[in-house]
């Protein structure tokens, strides 16, 4: 139901991760929120294992 | 496991809390803990003579040659390899130092009390910019200068102070940050106010009015004279929230342009270092990117305390200089509050409607999130005897503060 309205309204566009994308949309006219987001401890494993026992 | 959120809450509370005055100048062998003839702190983490990079080594010349203890460069330099000289963080000494953060024994020094904790730091006198000690250079008008700040500047001001007793330095920081200083790189407002302050007691104990003036007029042009007052406000206040059991909030960025070092309050005085990068730079006339050295200084103190880099929307005069955009400046700030405990109760960022400036990096949200501190700096030539080429922005190294949470997950996730 909600999908098949999607195309029909207005796009709002939140892009996580590669701003490319975002990029992408707005050169074709549209308008999107980048969110400057990469992997905790830029996917470090033994970082992310430290985040873990600290309970984060 | 220790409760890391409560331990938070009181270094913040006790950097909040802190309260820096200037009390006095004196040379650094009669007030720097440990200080002696034959040794030079310099900046960062600990470094040896073959590890310095060029600029410190440098300021090391200068510093052998101004004690007198060479009597040139060529000399300076087998003595600093010699065994006989030692070397030592300023940090060790509570004692901070901006760029090569040479500190010899004969320097005149500001003499910073936290009254709420009861400590002190202490810092040299600002030399002015271009072509200085503290950039690398060792050249005789460096030297000269030097000797001034030690015969003039540093007696001169020693009286004033003594006469005035105390100066309030973290009210004359609160005033600047309305004016547009971020306190790292644009000092200017502070500077101001500083000589506004300190003016007439420099006239009051006036004894020889040649000597005065030349000191007036030395500090009056000096954009930077307030520098060295506002690291070892934040040195004095930060010492004072080091050592807290549990917490992950960071008490010390430091880096002697080789290294990059934290220090973390719940881990004590412990390093945890990384490669210094290369800054991005606004060159000076004259210069090239291949003459930039590596980022150096204990100035990212200010960082650490809640101002500078973390403070730059509250300075749009000065991202210009260091080859940014005022939207560049209120969305670095705007990051700094993603990885700072809190804001700050005294410090507030007028563009930002008055907002508290972020403070008091925590480790857990710089790696969990893989955001650095943001750095506004001065930039020196990579090798000796040259000074300064520019100014820039630099993030933190994030490698020093992965070591840091690892450590500290080590300690306290038990």
């Amino acid at each position: 139901m909600i999908l098949n309205g999607l195309f029909e309204q207005e796009l709002k566009v939140v892009n996580i991760g590669l701003d490319s994308f975002q990029q992408a949309l707005e050169q074709a006219g549209f308008t999107a929120v980048q969110v400057n987001w990469s992997p905790p401890a830029g996917g470090d494993e033994d970082v992310m294992a430290a985040l873990k026992k600290l309970g984060l | 496991m220790v409760d890391i959120d409560r331990a938070n809450e009181k270094a913040l509370k006790t950097l909040l809390e802190a309260r820096p005055f200037w009390v006095d100048i004196q040379p650094a062998i009669d007030i720097v803990p440990g200080m002696k003839k034959n040794l030079i702190l310099h900046s960062g983490p600990p470094v040896t003579w073959e590890r310095m990079c060029g600029p410190q080594r440098g300021a090391v010349i200068g510093a052998l040659i101004y004690e007198g203890l060479a009597k040139s460069p060529e000399e300076a330099e087998k003595l600093a390899a010699s065994g006989e000289i030692e070397f030592d963080p300023c940090h060790h000494h509570d004692t901070v130092g901006p760029m090569a953060g040479i500190v010899c024994a004969s320097m005149p020094m500001i003499v910073t009390e936290n009254e709420a904790g009861g400590n002190r730091a202490f810092n040299s006198l600002n030399e002015g910019i271009g072509k200085v000690l503290r950039m690398g250079a060792y050249s005789p008008d460096v030297i000269e200068r030097l000797k001034w700040m030690e015969d003039v500047l540093g007696p001169v001001l020693q009286k004033a102070i003594r006469k005035a007793g105390r100066i309030d330095l973290k009210n004359i920081m609160a005033q600047a940050l309305h004016m547009g200083d971020e306190l790292h790189n644009r000092s200017r407002a502070a500077s101001y106010i500083l000589f506004a302050k300190i003016a007439p007691y420099i006239l009051e104990t006036m004894e020889d009015l040649t000597k005065t003036n030349e000191a007036l007029k030395f500090q009056e042009a000096n954009i930077h004279s307030f520098l060295g007052f506002a690291m070892s406000s934040a040195k004095a206040s930060l010492d004072a929230a080091s050592e807290i059991e549990g917490s992950s909030m960071v008490t010390v960025m430091a880096r002697n342009g080789t290294d990059w070092g934290i220090q973390v309050s719940g881990l004590g005085k412990q390093w945890f270092t990384g490669e210094s990068p290369v800054p991005d730079v606004l060159l000076f006339p004259g210069f090239k990117k291949e003459d930039v050295g590596r980022d150096i200084g204990d100035s990212a103190i200010m960082e650490t305390y809640g101002v500078g880099g973390s403070a730059i929307a509250a300075a749009p005069a000065i991202i210009q200089f260091v080859g940014g955009t005022v939207q560049l400046a209120q969305s670095k700030t705007m990051d700094m509050y993603e990885i700072a405990l809190g804001e700050n109760n005294v410090y507030q960022i007028p563009a930002l409607d008055f907002r508290g400036t972020p403070t008091g990096i925590d480790i857990r949200k710089v790696v969990s999130k893989n955001l650095p501190p943001f750095i506004d700096t001065g930039v020196a030539h990579k090798d000796p005897g040259v000074g300064q080429v520019g100014a820039g922005l630099c993030d933190a190294p994030m490698e020093v503060f992965k070591k840091a949470l690892v450590a500290f997950a080590d300690k306290y996730a038990k």
